[in-house]
């Protein structure tokens, strides 16, 4: 990793790509700044003053030269606004088959939590070829999850879920660094990814190979938490039943007191929980107490995952 | 006055003329600025209100709608009688335009007054944002925010009103001394300008934060 | 009149500090700006200096986290808040404003003084923030970092930040008062010099933008000092909007920065090519323009903050629009000097120096608005890079060649040419060496803000390093010689560089109301008349 270079490491599916248009708008800029240079310099030797009474000719500003010169520019940087919106839309759309990891970030450390339990600080093995979509928040101020080698970066706010996909072409170790300040030890806050073959990652993932510890899957943590929590007393279907029932919620949409619809994601049932009664579910009373503070982020998203397992379960 | 003014021409200008211009477009461009300056905080507001429209009309209703309609009916007054004073100004009647500054101050010290009992109330009930913050019902947090959002618009529009009624005083000082006549009232325009200007940001302010939720 | 008398000009008009600290003449007041962003220049640029060296290692030896944090902070709120911003408008405008119409001063003398005191106040609120312990949250003051996790004097920096906003709210309400009332008779809107077309355009700015700004931070203090949550997402607040709020203005102000350089760029280049400009209207036209759209790219600073995608599309897309006037305006310049008269004296050399820094800052500004690229080097040193070739090889490029160009009308002397040339060519050099290096360091990836960073990056943080040196020499020569011209320098004239601006009709150092007799209103570049030609002894 650290030998000089002028270019980082490709080791995502855009990078390929982000490259491409970056050379593509450095050849623009070396034309258009060698043009202009090169025009200066010509003029400046070209018409030096050879006499204090020379008078130069008023010349007649042609129309066409002034709309050229506007309408070539524009469509340079239409076609640099569209390329990028291209990889853009690429980027923020994760595909629905992504491996799930999430990330919350904090002073001054990344906290990763993978599916099946294995936990890490300060370092993301994933597997290569595959995509892998991380669900980001922070516990005290903005973050931004960057790794140079797959050109991919997300601010991970307080307060909100963000999100971010890459998928690893090669295997290696790469750098992960926080781009948003965050205080004191910010540019400690270098982490590594790590991408694996997908055999060898899944060994990881099952514990056999070092680096990171390994617990519960996050769904059983979830669950463990539900139960702790009391939430079953009042959303398990029976006689004592207060709140609308969680089977097969996750991804459908909700009809609220107000006659709003809101599609369970999990921005919804974050806010749902945190902050109760932001959102009734029609038919029923605010009477669910906040868990502001009484949840960490990790738990929180523990008890999404637990939840979107739920429906699945109904599904099937 | 004898010579129509003209010892209030300032050095720089040409005429009369050129410097009522400017000073009134330097007026107009001042209350811009003005507009920008609440417009944030305003935006501020619309923000959340957006997202948690049911807190803020709850929190809405712990403040005074009989005191915000008072106030607000005083402060229409009070653009009233500052037009008056405008007019008295240019019409060369002193004593009108006297007696029109100081109805003007004496409503806007009314509105003032009414708004530090308001505070007042908003303390006892522990109302005001910060550490003793007691909120009696859901959404607490968001309610604080209105709170917040309701201290600072108005703290800011009130703070406002302090400046234009030490304008009033000083137009009013000179004024008793005949310093205004038809032929220049500069001053009293401007701070004319100002009032009403603080007057239609009441206007906005009034039903955003007293009014919300109360169409049913 | 064969009475020898002494001619009175501004200068000795009257003599005494309290002649200066009570003056409402628009020309001393410019000399008081001139002093305070000089001092604030000097400190801004010790941060920056020793932010240079700490970068020098990787390893981060010379200072610790907290102090580097600080210094960045402080470097950035100081060269933005109390030099750029300042810089061309407060001193250049507010001198040559009110000549360049014709006009004898500002239209509000005395608002101008109080601007001028209310900046110092923001200042003092700055450096006593600084000297009590300093602040650490970046100039940007992103929330909730700055409103609840920072330990440092957050509050008297957004006070004087606070402050300083009212500053450039009164000039810009001063300027566009008077450029609108007090232009003399005959000088209609076309035939204005393009210097105040660009200050007519920056004050828009200032009074549409700073009140956002000032209501911002008052509600980042009032967060901070009292507790509660207007932006904290702990409390229910939005610390996305916060970054909305900043950037409505703080995108716009990047114009406040640049475009009255470009009305700088404008009067040099075609005083030093004899030249028309080239597409008067279209120069003109692109100054309103850039502040008409400025307003609306705030968010291409939010592409990777967790706003909508559709809102990311929609100010990739107008950011690239903003781009088209200073296209133009390059283009004109360069057409400008196309069979001119050129004289290589060193207005000119920082005027040419601007263009091709200006140039690549703004291309590489396409690349940042290019969706797919900002995520990428978006909090990179790219963005330092380009920020800095917009800002310093921009903006402090044209206020050299303006200060250089007007010197001998503010202070009637004339500095020693060939030094000036040697400074010119010395900053251009030690420059482009301190901020290339760093596009390359931010397409590899190193992040801003860093105080240690992987080993890889050295190379090129030592070549930034040594650019910063070479630059600060640069900056040093100046601050020399044309103190050393104030009391050694040959007389100037009244019109030394033969140029046709109305400011070049009165004495250097100018009377008090400007004019003695009113001047022969023109057209502003009427250089191929033979009306301004160039002084006894010009260099051929």
């Amino acid at each position: 990793m650290s030998r000089f270079a002028l270019m980082p490491e490709q080791a995502s599916t855009v990078a390929g790509e982000v490259d491409a248009l970056f050379l593509s708008l450095v050849g623009v800029t070396i034309f258009f700044s060698l043009l202009i240079a090169g025009l200066l310099v010509r003029f400046m030797l070209v018409y030096r003053r050879r006499s204090a009474t020379d008078v130069p000719p008023r010349l007649h500003v042609p129309l066409w030269l002034e709309a050229g010169w506007s309408i070539v520019p524009l469509a340079i940087t239409m076609m640099a606004f569209f390329w990028g919106a291209r990889i853009y839309a690429a980027l923020v759309s994760p595909p629905a088959d992504a491996l799930e990891v999430f990330v919350v970030g904090r002073q001054w450390m990344w906290k990763m939590q993978h599916l099946e339990g294995r936990r890490e600080i300060d370092e993301l093995h994933v597997p290569v070829g595959r995509p892998v979509k991380l669900t980001m928040t922070s516990e005290d101020v903005i973050h931004s999850f960057y790794v140079p080698a797959f050109r991919v970066k997300q601010d991970a706010v307080p307060g909100r879920y963000t999100t971010v996909w890459f998928e690893a072409t090669k295997p290696g170790t790469y750098h992960l660094f926080c781009a948003e300040y965050c205080g004191t030890l910010h540019s400690g806050m270098i982490g590594r990814v790590v991408a694996m073959e997908p055999a060898e990652f899944q060994a990881w993932l099952s514990g056999a190979a070092p680096g990171g510890t390994r617990g519960m899957s996050v769904a059983a943590l979830g669950e463990q938490l539900f139960q702790a929590q009391g939430c079953a007393s009042c959303h398990k279907a029976g006689a004592a039943q207060r709140g609308p029932a969680l089977e097969g919620l996750y991804g459908r949409s909700v009809v609220l007191a107000d006659g709003r619809t809101v599609v369970a994601d999990d921005a919804y049932l974050r806010e749902s929980i945190l902050d109760s009664n932001a959102k009734i579910v029609a038919g029923y009373q605010p009477l669910m107490p906040t868990y502001r503070g009484l949840l960490t982020e990790e738990q929180v998203l523990q008890l999404i995952t637990y939840l979107k397992g739920l429906g699945t379960e109904a599904e099937s | 006055m004898a010579d129509g003014g003209a010892r209030h021409l300032a050095h720089h200008f040409e005429d009369l003329e050129q410097q009522h211009q400017a000073a009134s477009l330097g007026m107009w461009v001042f209350l811009v600025t003005e507009v920008m300056f609440f417009g944030g905080a305003l935006l501020t507001y619309v923000v959340y209100r957006a997202r948690y429209a049911d807190a803020f009309a709850h929190a809405s209703h712990h403040l005074d709608v009989t005191l915000g309609t008072f106030n607000t009916v005083v402060l229409i007054t009070s653009s009233l009688t500052m037009a008056l004073s405008v007019w008295s100004a240019a019409a060369d009647r002193r004593r009108t335009l006297v007696g029109m500054l100081s109805a003007t101050m004496l409503l806007g010290s009314v509105f003032l007054v009414v708004k530090g009992y308001e505070y007042a109330h908003k303390f006892h009930e522990h109302l005001v944002p910060g550490p003793f913050f007691r909120y009696p019902g859901p959404d607490a947090p968001e309610a604080e925010l209105f709170f917040s959002v309701y201290f600072i618009l108005t703290g800011i529009h009130a703070l406002h009103m302090v400046i234009g009624i030490g304008c009033l005083a000083y137009l009013l000082l000179r004024a008793r001394r005949g310093a205004f006549t038809a032929a220049w009232s500069t001053p009293v325009e401007m701070v004319g300008l100002y009032w009403h200007f603080v007057d239609i940001v009441w206007i906005f302010l009034f039903p955003l934060l007293y009014l919300i939720g109360r169409h049913a | 009149m064969s009475v020898p008398t002494r001619k009175a000009d501004y200068l000795n008009v009257d003599y005494g500090v309290r002649s200066w600290l009570f003056t409402t003449d628009h020309k001393r007041i410019a000399l008081l700006y001139l002093i305070v962003i000089t001092i604030m220049f000097a400190i801004g640029g010790l941060f920056a200096l020793a932010i240079r060296l700490e970068l020098l290692t990787p390893a981060g030896e010379l200072l610790q986290a907290d102090t580097y944090n600080k210094f960045f902070t402080m470097h950035g709120v100081i060269m933005v808040f109390f030099f750029l911003i300042p810089s061309i408008p407060a001193v250049l405008g507010n001198f040559l404003v009110p000549m360049m119409i014709g006009a004898r001063d500002l239209a509000f003398p005395r608002l101008n003084l109080l601007s001028w005191y209310v900046l110092v106040v923001g200042a003092l609120f700055a450096l006593w923030a600084m000297v009590t312990g300093g602040v650490d949250t970046g100039w940007t003051f992103y929330t909730p970092y700055s409103s609840t996790a920072s330990h440092t004097n957050v509050i008297p920096m957004a006070l004087g930040v606070f402050i300083t906003g009212f500053s450039s709210i009164l000039t810009g309400l001063n300027f566009i008062v008077t450029i609108h009332t007090m232009r003399a008779p005959g000088l209609t809107w076309f035939r204005l010099p393009l210097f105040i077309w660009a200050h007519y355009a920056t004050s828009v700015i200032m009074i549409l933008g700073t009140p956002v700004i000032a209501i911002t931070v008052a509600l980042v203090g009032i967060e901070r000092a009292f507790r509660v949550g207007i932006f904290d997402p702990a409390l229910g607040g939005d610390p996305i909007l916060f970054q909305h709020l900043f950037w409505f203005y703080s995108h716009p102000a990047v114009y406040i920065m640049i475009l009255p350089s470009m009305g700088v760029i404008s009067e040099l280049v075609t005083c030093f090519s004899r030249k028309r400009i080239f597409g008067y209207t279209f120069v003109a036209a692109s100054s309103l323009l850039i502040a008409v759209f400025g307003f609306l790219v705030w968010g291409h600073h939010m592409f990777v903050a967790g706003q909508s995608a559709y809102a990311s599309f929609i100010f990739s897309f107008l950011s690239m629009v903003v781009a088209i006037p200073s296209a133009v305006k390059v283009f004109n310049w360069t057409a400008t000097l196309y069979r001119g008269s050129i004289a290589w004296d060193a207005p000119m050399l920082f005027a040419l120096g601007f263009i091709g820094l200006f140039t690549i800052g703004g291309l590489t500004g396409i690349f940042l608005a290019t969706l797919g690229i900002d995520v990428h080097v978006h909090d990179t040193y790219f963005v330092v890079a380009h920020f800095h070739y917009i800002m310093v090889g921009g903006a402090i490029m044209a206020y050299m060649g303006g200060l250089h160009f007007w010197w001998p009308k503010m202070t009637g002397r004339l500095y020693p040419e060939w030094i000036a040339r040697i400074a010119g060519i010395v900053i251009f050099l030690g420059f482009n060496l301190t901020f290339f290096p760093q596009f390359v360091l931010g397409y590899l990836g190193m992040p801003r803000r860093y105080h240690v960073y992987p080993d890889e990056f050295q190379v090129l943080n030592v070549l930034s390093t040594a650019g910063a040196s070479i630059l600060g020499v640069g900056y040093l020569l100046p601050l020399v010689y044309l103190t050393w011209s104030l009391r050694y320098g040959p007389a100037a004239g009244p019109n030394p560089w033969g140029a046709t601006g109305l400011e070049w009709q009165t004495p250097s150092p100018p009377p008090p109301e400007n004019f003695t007799q009113a001047p022969e209103v023109r057209d502003a570049y009427d250089y191929d008349t033979g009306l301004a030609p160039l002084p006894e002894g010009a260099r051929g």
